[in-house]
């Protein structure tokens, strides 16, 4: 016995095709919205490709387009499947290649339920991408004479002032770095050699950060430098101190914000595979509904429409039995030539 | 003679009237844009209230508002009217409306190209209000422990952040008021007491600017302290001095933001006026070759619709005439309706004594 039996006379099965041709109308706009949000991703990655060593995968906002084209693709002629199902002339031309659409609009669904998980999934390799690209960032931001990283500065200044973050994991980062250029320090004075010398790497490290790390909700005028010494600035202890500088690391403020990005991604793709899915069941039952009239001369006789001809578990085994079969077919033909040639 | 005299025939006056109706309803679309543009207006003034003296131009916005509640309301009805005219019976349902809303409609779009010229003639105002406001809050920039002032340091901070500006006029603004709190001074250490005493008002002043006024442009590290002595910085040549501070005045990036924002506010409201007034010309055509319709007695012939029934000049001096009317209400005139008490009205009253005499 067939799987949800309904029953459909002519104003049921009018009704059946309007609704579903208006949900395929909704699907084609989910489509659009699909694609509009790969779309957003890719221009948000490239937008600041630059802090993840032009090194980020943008296979999630292309895998998104495509998907979005594809389903605004089968949605429309979905919808023109439906539409034309209420006159039978035109609906003769579609049925035969239904199945074969619909079996294509099931394994699209699959697709889509695939994509929202990669887009929960996506996180955990962008946090190591994001990791090396602020770290590396941040060692260029001193050469803006470099070509090629002569942006670095400015991109890695407003990157803190509009994410309100310093450093990768917090402000310290800033203290291994050397983020003055040596075009700038004076040579002959007694405490920059003295600095240099007192490194290994020969290189001019300092207890002081960047002017974008600076709060701009601190009650008092922002103190970059000398941070750690307490004695440098009155009434200053450094351990307490919160409000003076931006407390987050970079790296967590992008992976919150990039995060937030692909889970509403991931959400939004899950409703619109809900949509798929429910236009697929309407699909068949249109189709059915239109095969099994009691009268095929008759337009106003009674059908029955199902979601499946048998049983699940009928439907698999039949499956399975036509994919052995398959398989076996070309063996059957290798094996009837040598029978035919033993025979003879 | 008319003004604009156009003859209609019937099937005319039908076309105008859909027409109309269909603009109006369009019209009521403009007057939900101009209510939209003064909330946009009112929303972006607010935003940057703390750094005005005085929220005066705010009339503004306010305007565009009630300008625009009041277009969707007449532009409704007019297209309720409109769609009534093009038949002559249920025309004569409106007959009485029809003049007193053309001479609403007509004072409500002088108040839309009121507030169009508004949007252009605001700048004077605003420049005084930003200097005032700005130099007060520059002033109390330091005061994060008094209340009511605890958060201009944020928002001067924010607004030189993201207009990339620096002081009120320039960055030396800077120079001449006291921005560290007295909170953060050692007044042990002898170089801060010295400072403070060099100044008539004893007030720590320092050739020095807050971490805000620093560009992203420059490529070297942000230099804040001791500006007015290039000589102390390694390096520090005429070219890196231009790019180091944002050089533009936060006054003039404020005035610059909103001259912009509302001159396109104005251009789009100077539109919705010009379309206001082709509607306006179109619902007075119609209401004139409806009453003519009705005073030639016949629904299907040709009327004729006019802006004005006499030349400019006459209706000028008729409409001043009726005012001056208005005014002499209580003043004798020669209207016969009025009982004016006369020689005649003495005798009769004699006449009555006798009478009564008489009787007793």
């Amino acid at each position: 016995m067939a799987l949800l039996v309904v029953k459909f006379d002519l104003k049921k099965r009018v009704k059946l095709a309007q609704t579903v041709w208006f949900m395929y109308w909704f699907a084609v706009l989910a489509g659009i919205l699909v694609l509009s949000l790969g779309l957003f991703f890719k221009i948000e990655l490239r937008k600041r490709s630059e802090l993840m060593d032009n090194n980020e995968s943008h296979f999630l906002p292309n895998v998104l387009i495509a998907m979005g084209l594809i389903a605004c693709g089968i949605n429309a002629f979905g919808g023109k499947v439906c539409y034309d199902s209420l006159d039978p002339t035109k609906f003769a031309k579609w049925k035969p290649m239904l199945k074969t659409f619909l079996v294509f609009c099931m394994g699209f669904n699959a697709l889509l339920i695939a994509t929202a998980l990669l887009c929960f999934v996506m996180r955990i390799p962008f946090q190591f991408t994001l990791a090396e690209g602020l770290k590396n960032g941040m060692k260029f931001y001193k050469d803006t004479d470099t070509p090629g990283r002569c942006y670095m500065k400015r991109t890695l200044d407003l990157m803190q002032m509009e994410f309100r973050c310093c450093g990768n994991d917090n402000y310290r980062d800033w203290f291994e770095i050397q983020w003055v250029s040596n075009r700038y320090l004076d040579f002959s004075a007694k405490e920059v050699k003295d600095r240099i010398g007192s490194n290994v790497d020969g290189q001019y490290l300092m207890d002081g950060v960047p002017f974008s790390c600076c709060n701009p909700s601190s009650p008092r005028p922002c103190i970059q430098y000398q941070m750690t010494n307490n004695s440098a600035h009155y009434s200053y202890d450094h351990y307490t101190e919160e409000l003076n500088v931006w407390r987050r690391g970079c790296r967590e403020a992008l992976l919150s914000y990039y995060g937030g990005i692909m889970n509403t991604i991931g959400a939004l793709v899950l409703l619109v595979t809900m949509l798929e899915v429910a236009v697929t069941v309407g699909l068949q039952y249109v189709d059915t509904s239109l095969s099994t009239l009691a009268n095929p001369e008759d337009m106003e006789s009674e059908s029955e429409g199902f979601l499946l001809e048998k049983t699940v578990k009928e439907t698999f085994t039949d499956i399975m039995a036509k994919m052995k079969a398959m398989g076996k077919g070309a063996k059957v033909e290798e094996g009837g030539e040598e029978g035919v040639a033993t025979v003879s | 003679m008319a003004v604009g005299k156009i003859t209609f025939t019937k099937t005319e006056r039908e076309k105008l009237a859909e027409v109309l109706w269909l603009l109006n309803w369009i019209s009521v679309v403009t007057g939900a844009i101009l209510f939209g543009l003064g909330l946009f207006l009112k929303i972006e003034i607010q935003k940057w209230q703390e750094v005005m003296s005085e929220q005066g131009i705010l009339y503004v916005p306010h305007m565009l508002i009630t300008t625009g509640l009041a277009a969707c309301g007449i532009n409704y009805v007019g297209s309720k009217i409109c769609l009534d005219c093009a038949d002559t019976n249920k025309f004569l349902r409106w007959k009485l409306v029809m003049m007193p809303y053309i001479v609403c409609t007509f004072f409500f779009t002088a108040c839309v190209l009121a507030g169009a010229l508004m949007c252009y003639s605001i700048r004077s105002q605003l420049e005084e209000a930003l200097y005032l406001g700005l130099r007060n809050t520059m002033r109390f920039y330091k005061d994060t422990d008094t209340p009511g002032r605890c958060y201009l340091k944020k928002t001067l901070d924010l607004l030189q952040i993201q207009f990339q500006c620096c002081g009120n006029t320039d960055y030396r603004d800077w120079f001449q008021i006291q921005w560290i709190s007295s909170r953060y001074l050692d007044m042990t250490n002898s170089a801060v007491v010295d400072r403070v005493r060099s100044n008539v008002e004893g007030k720590y002043l320092m050739d020095s600017v807050p971490f805000s006024c620093c560009s992203t442009l420059s490529s070297r590290p942000c230099i804040q302290h001791n500006l007015s002595n290039p000589g102390a910085h390694a390096h520090y040549d005429e070219q890196s001095q231009q790019l180091n501070l944002w050089r533009r005045g936060c006054q003039q990036a404020l005035l610059d933001h909103y001259t912009g924002t509302m001159q396109s506010i104005g251009l789009t409201v100077l539109l919705i006026w010009l379309f206001e007034l082709l509607v306006l010309t179109g619902v007075r055509y119609l209401q004139t070759a409806m009453e003519n319709v009705i005073r030639l007695g016949d629904p299907d012939s040709e009327s004729e619709g006019w802006i004005l029934e006499n030349s400019l000049a006459e209706t000028a001096c008729y409409n001043f005439s009726i005012i001056k009317t208005l005014g002499k209400c209580y003043q004798v005139d020669d209207d016969p309706n009025i009982n004016v008490p006369t020689a005649a009205a003495d005798q009769e009253a004699p006449s009555a004594q006798v009478q009564v005499n008489v009787t007793s």
